[in-house]
């Protein structure tokens, strides 16, 4: 059994030759990707490239046609998984940051691993306290989110997938919705925990911090995986054509 | 003191015949109004709570993935807003009411299990939770769907993601509809005077078919005591709409 | 009975040999599966409890089947008397509905424009009356008109007599009166402010303003919601059974009594009322859906 045989020298993410359509629109083609711990992903490309779509795939939110995706073992479009065993191994941090607006930012962050997990009230409420520093917004524990800037929004954002104490954090172009002043705000924080040896998938716009933080970069363009390297080589030796208009255009 | 108030009206009905308040100096017919009264505010409460459950449960069975299902509640929802509740309530008191079973509490009378108190309670519960299911449908129709995917992708199961995220929200969202539709249930609950429930009204009419000299104070009392029972659902429904208003959230 | 009853699957870690009830195996180190009631509720095709609720309702149908007066007997007797309702009965309560919406309308939209008016003690007389006869219970309403009002009336030595049914129709169209009035200002009221001050720089006065811009603006918008409390009449008018008005259910009585009221004839005699009712309300309520839809999209 795949479960049973990780092992931290084997991927922690995998993806083989995953397909995926919404009906006759073919949004991912093939797509193989491997992440080892600690590793930081970014994939990039143009919008609708299928790139949201492949990161909602790894915790299951959309489902697949044909091909796997194992994280640490489970096989996510597996019918008889257990969701919850999945949810508590990956976090996910969104675009609209998606917070639940009737709680204050503490009780976003415990209310899943109160509800979900079940973990003591004690504890939970302390590691929320922990998270929230560590995002640098102690002080607002009892704001509520439409009291919150975008940036600090977001923050708590990632504290509250955070308090699962996943192995593997997706990010979905978490800075576009943002004010240009309050990204910077949200990109330290992920570059932090990146630091930590979090395991990261990230879907941006943002080159600079891409190339900057990315252990490794894929481009993807119409479903499917044009070009991957490390970004010392990518962002200067890009081979395939539509790489390079892609970054002629952004950089 | 209570004797001279109640002399006091002894003499008004003396005086002007038109104005006996016979409640205030017989011990019998104030019996009769405080309890007509307490029953009204029962059936009231009753219905409220009733209702919207079945809004509730209705409007998270709208939401199955199975068309069947939804097809009943829907149904439902139209038969019982597009018929009498009066006819609704003689239907389920006479026509179903003969098919449940009797007992026998003190050994002599057989007695149905469900009473037409009972029969009111469902009737009219049925009939105000229709519209409850349409309204609660409307406020988690405005729940954002990325803010279910949030808690979705936190572990939190359908169950779950509905009693702590959806509902909490859509509550908020509807009140105002709720508001006026539990105003509309207390006005119906009169009608349970057709099934000889001892509600304010049936108590009220026997008073004035013995006492013809105490209709219009029987009347100024009617007017007084719904005008003051919708004043107090609408002032605590108000109440709570501020209680539950989230800081920085909508308007 | 003993007080502890092992539940299987719930409470500790069940411990049985029967293969079917091992907790199911999530991974390494997972909890024991303690939701297996849950889950076997939740494997149940969502239609159970309704299929529960159809089986206890037709249950008595086919009990007393075995009966000496059948169902079957119930029904000739209903469709004997079906012509009778329908022209005697239902077509009464549609002529109570058209009288008392007539009334309620005509009344409702002077209220409703005193609502907005100038005048101050006028407003606020308005406002009370609307919200008087807006909140108080239908019924209360006709018991309090069958009462008060006197039995006939005497114009230039002419005796008008007023029939019970004609109360009836002047208690219902009260409540309408005032809930068409909250329609009326509400109307108005949604009108935007840079309409009247269009028309004041254009010198028009405040009564042409209203009658020729305003008025013609939201006529269209009030036809949803006076359709609407149509409908909620025509579904009180079974109330004026209540005081004694022959209509569809005071006949529908009389003629369970005329059948020696066989307790067998009480689902069809108030099944085929919900029905007929059904059948006249439903189109209405749709068309209103219909026509806020359409002109909600113009806004």
């Amino acid at each position: 059994m795949p479960d049973t045989a990780w092992t931290p020298d084997q991927p922690i993410v995998s993806l083989k030759d995953v397909h995926k359509s919404f009906g006759e629109l073919e949004v991912l083609r093939g797509v193989s990707i491997d992440v080892m711990k600690g590793e930081v992903i970014c994939i990039i490309g143009p919008s609708g490239s299928g790139k949201s779509t492949l990161i909602r795939c790894i915790n299951g939110l959309n489902d697949i046609q044909s091909g796997s995706i194992t994280v640490e073992g489970l096989e996510v479009h597996d019918p008889k998984l257990d969701k919850l065993a999945l949810r508590r191994k990956v976090g996910m941090v969104f675009q609209q940051y998606n917070l639940f607006p009737h709680k204050t930012a503490l009780e976003n962050i415990m209310m899943a691993p109160l509800k979900v997990l079940k973990e003591p009230k004690e504890e939970v409420a302390a590691r929320a306290r922990r998270l929230l520093a560590k995002v640098r917004l102690d002080g607002k524990e009892d704001s509520y989110p439409g009291e919150l800037s975008g940036g600090q929004q977001q923050r708590v954002a990632i504290a509250r997938s955070l308090a699962m104490n996943p192995d593997v954090m997706l990010f979905d172009e978490v800075t576009a919705a943002l004010d240009p002043e309050t990204v910077k705000e949200v990109l330290v924080t992920i570059k932090e925990l990146a630091g930590d040896g979090m395991t990261c998938i990230l879907v941006t716009h943002e080159m600079g911090f891409a190339r900057e933080i990315a252990d490794h970069i894929y481009f993807t363009d119409r479903g499917v995986i044009v070009e991957h390297g490390p970004p010392a080589t990518f962002f200067k030796e890009a081979k395939d054509p539509r790489t390079k208009e892609f970054l002629s255009q952004i950089l | 003191m209570i004797e001279l108030i109640q002399e006091f009206f002894r003499q008004l009905a003396a005086d002007y015949p038109r104005w006996n308040f016979i409640f205030f100096y017989e011990e019998r017919q104030f019996d009769k109004v405080a309890e007509g009264l307490w029953v009204t505010v029962q059936l009231s409460v009753f219905c409220i709570f009733f209702s919207v459950l079945v809004g509730v449960v209705g409007a998270w069975m709208q939401g199955s993935p199975s068309r069947l299902l939804r097809m009943i509640v829907q149904g439902y929802i139209q038969f019982f807003r597009n018929t009498p509740p009066l006819v609704q309530l003689l239907f389920f008191y006479f026509a179903l009411g003969q098919f449940t079973p009797t007992h026998s509490p003190d050994g002599w009378l057989e007695v149905p299990i469900i009473s037409n108190v009972g029969w009111a309670v469902i009737s009219l519960s049925l009939f105000a939770g229709a519209f409850n299911v349409e309204i609660f449908r409307a406020g988690i129709e405005a729940v954002p769907e990325s803010t279910r995917e949030a808690s979705d992708s936190l572990g939190f199961t359908r169950l779950q993601t509905y009693g702590y995220i959806v509902l909490p929200l859509a509550l908020r969202i509807c009140l105002p509809s709720l508001n006026n539709n539990l105003v509309n249930l207390v006005k119906t609950t009169t009608q349970a005077f057709a099934i000889a429930v001892p509600e304010m009204l049936y108590q009220s009419v026997t008073i004035w078919n013995d006492y013809p000299s105490a209709q219009n104070p029987m009347m100024l009392v009617l007017f007084v005591v719904y005008i003051l029972l919708v004043g107090v659902v609408v002032m605590s429904m108000n109440r709570w709409e501020r209680a539950m208003k989230i800081p920085g959230y909508g308007t | 009975m003993s007080a502890r009853r092992p539940i299987p699957g719930l409470g500790a870690a069940p411990s049985t040999d029967l293969p079917v009830l091992l907790p199911f195996d999530r991974g390494k180190g997972r909890t024991p599966d303690i939701y297996l009631a849950t889950r076997w509720l939740a494997s149940l095709p969502p239609w159970t409890p309704l299929l529960i609720l159809a089986v206890m309702l037709a249950w008595p149908l086919v009990a007393h089947a075995q009966g000496r007066y059948a169902y079957s007997d119930a029904f000739d007797a209903l469709f004997r008397w079906m012509p009778f309702l329908v022209f005697e009965g239902f077509f009464f309560n549609i002529l109570i509905s058209f009288l008392a919406m007539a009334i309620g309308t005509v009344a409702g939209a002077a209220l409703g424009l005193a609502q907005i008016s100038l005048n101050p003690m006028l407003r606020r007389a308005a406002w009370f009356i609307t919200q008087l006869f807006r909140n108080s219970p239908w019924l209360v309403l006709l018991f309090i008109v069958l009462l008060a009002f006197p039995f006939e009336i005497v114009i230039g030595g002419v005796i008008i007599p007023i029939p019970d049914w004609m109360k009836a129709v002047f208690g219902l169209s009260l409540p309408i009166m005032a809930n068409i009035s909250e329609v009326v200002r509400g109307a108005v009221q949604s009108v935007p402010t840079a309409q009247w001050e269009a028309s004041e720089s254009l010198a028009f006065t405040r009564r042409q303003t209203m009658w020729q811009i305003i008025l013609p603006q939201c006529f269209k918008r009030m036809i949803p919601p006076w359709m609407n409390w149509y409908a909620i009449l025509t579904m009180a008018t079974p109330l004026c059974s209540l005081l004694g008005v022959e209509e569809l259910i005071t006949l529908s009585r009389q003629a369970m009594e005329g059948e020696d009221n066989h307790p067998e004839l009480l689902v069809p005699f108030f099944g085929f009322a919900l029905v007929i009712f059904f059948m006249y309300c439903y189109p209405i309520a749709r068309a209103t859906i219909w026509l806020e839809r359409k002109y909600s999209v113009k806004l």
